[in-house]
């Protein structure tokens, strides 16, 4: 398991240009398989326009305490990208104003930036309907100074999303590293003690399950009751609903599926699973994802790709609602990740 | 021409062999799908069930198959070679058995 991120490799995939050149070449290239364009194209369905922004996706920095081997995001203890507190204010400003209903803060671990508790004070009091923060569970028993965490976040009555790959220990590590599956245990445990993910509360607790290896996710529901029944008879943890996400071939997972050998069947699964109902839905349709450093991008996958929005509001200091709303949506190849199956967001399944 | 009898790719080509019988082709596919919805066995079942099959019948295509279903459902290795270890033992079992007709003709035979 590595311990590094690409970045800190040098590796020649930590470059955006050379993931999106290697998305664009071969059997895309050869005509083996259509380009997600050419997909959109054969059913109608060119080009995905942005509708009003309903979800604000809030990127604070990529450093994590973890250096899990599909991280779409390249995140690492190595990673110093970190959002400084004037972008932060920034966001404040467009959260009060930009009447999305939904705030998500991500990473990299958004507990490691030192701002994350000022932040979290603050947007909470801008009356959002639901206010995610993504958290991938071990990072509250990494150290002293995250132990209230849990406590932290119902005094400001967050919705927590964690990442859970498996209900067994061994798939979890492998994915994730040793002993991550011991502490996020622990973590949920906690987590449940305060009223997080109990059958009634209104605590949300959600967990995001991926798949560890070059496989798409089986049906939400069914894995749900899977994860459902084993976490509450093994360790008697409980917690309200499962995402099913796709791991989209970029950054450290598109590294591991050309390791692997890989990467064309895989492209292969997700083309053949096309499903043109899922375009209607994918998530870049009502989000809109803002960077470390305050830039806008369609998604966190088109942030990790460089890929800016096709817009003149370039940054969050420019937000403006009429230029983004209707703006052609910028894709590639990694686009089929959101449309296979029964298609995949930062939400789970989209139909 | 190629060298060996199976190819990998052959899978992603199944659903041609409807197109010299489109009727008896669409008629196993639409068999086929039925089969594997949930019903009294869940979709799980079915497809451990599948896996266990694949590798009685040697099916390399199914293999790979289902062993790829499995993981999508969640299926642990654990109980995919569980499931396998049934299989075998049917086929041992089987082969066995049948050593009772031998020992059978062989009583017969001898005075
Ligand atoms: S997947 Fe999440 S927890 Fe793992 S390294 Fe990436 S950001 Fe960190
Ligand atoms: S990868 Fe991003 S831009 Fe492409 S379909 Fe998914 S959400 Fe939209």
């Amino acid at each position: 398991m590595a311990t590094k991120s690409l970045h800190k490799r040098n590796s020649d995939l930590a470059n955006s240009n050379r993931q999106l050149d290697i998305l664009s070449n071969g059997i895309f290239k050869n005509g083996e398989l259509p380009t997600f364009k050419s997909k959109l194209a054969e059913t109608n369905l060119a080009p995905i326009k942005a509708k009003k922004i309903e979800i604000l996706q809030i990127n604070v920095g990529y450093m994590c305490n973890q250096v899990c081997e599909h991280c779409h995001v390249d995140a690492g203890p190595d990673r110093q990208e970190i959002m400084t507190r004037e972008t932060m204010q920034q966001c404040l400003n467009v959260i009060e104003n930009s009447g999305a209903h939904t705030l998500d803060l991500t990473g990299g671990a958004p507990e490691m930036n030192p701002h994350f508790r000022w932040f979290v004070e603050e947007a909470s009091k801008a009356g959002i309907k639901d206010f995610i923060v993504r958290s991938n569970l071990t990072i509250i028993k990494a150290n002293k100074k995250y132990y209230d965490l849990p406590e932290f976040f119902k005094k400001h009555n967050v919705h927590v999303v964690s990442s859970m790959p498996h209900w067994t220990r061994g798939k979890t590590d492998k994915q994730r590293g040793n002993g991550v599956f011991d502490s996020s245990i622990e973590a949920l445990k906690m987590l449940n003690a305060v009223g997080y993910g109990m059958p009634e509360s209104p605590l949300k607790l959600d967990l995001v399950y991926n798949p560890s290896g070059a496989f798409l996710p089986g049906n939400q529901a069914a894995l749900e009751k899977d994860f459902k029944k084993a976490l509450k008879e093994d360790f008697n943890i409980q917690f309200h609903n499962l995402f099913a996400i796709t791991n989209l071939p970029i950054s450290r997972f598109l590294d591991y599926l050309i390791a692997s050998e890989n990467y064309e069947d895989y492209m292969y699964s997700l083309v053949e699973a096309f499903n043109p109902s899922a375009v209607a839905n994918v998530m870049c349709t009502n989000t809109l994802s803002v960077s470390w450093d305050g830039y806008l991008y369609d998604c966190d996958f088109n942030q990790m790709l460089e890929l800016p929005v096709n817009s003149k509001a370039k940054h969050i200091s420019e937000f403006n609602q009429d230029l983004l709303e209707g703006r052609n949506i910028v894709i590639s190849q990694h686009c089929y990740g959101c449309t296979a199956g029964a298609g995949s967001s930062c939400q789970g399944s989209v139909t | 021409m190629q060298k060996t009898y199976y190819d990998p790719a052959d899978l992603k080509k199944f659903g041609k062999i409807s197109e010299w019988n489109e009727e008896l082709g669409s008629k196993f596919f639409e068999y086929y799908n039925s089969v594997f919805k949930e019903g009294a066995l869940s979709e799980r079942e079915k497809s451990l069930i599948a896996l266990a099959v694949s590798h009685t019948e040697q099916c390399p295509y199914c293999i790979d198959a289902y062993t790829k279903d499995g993981l999508q459902r969640g299926i642990t290795k654990e109980e995919m070679m569980e499931a396998l270890h049934v299989g075998a033992a049917i086929k041992s079992g089987a082969t066995l058995v049948h050593g009772v007709q031998m020992m059978n003709k062989v009583n017969k035979l001898e005075m």
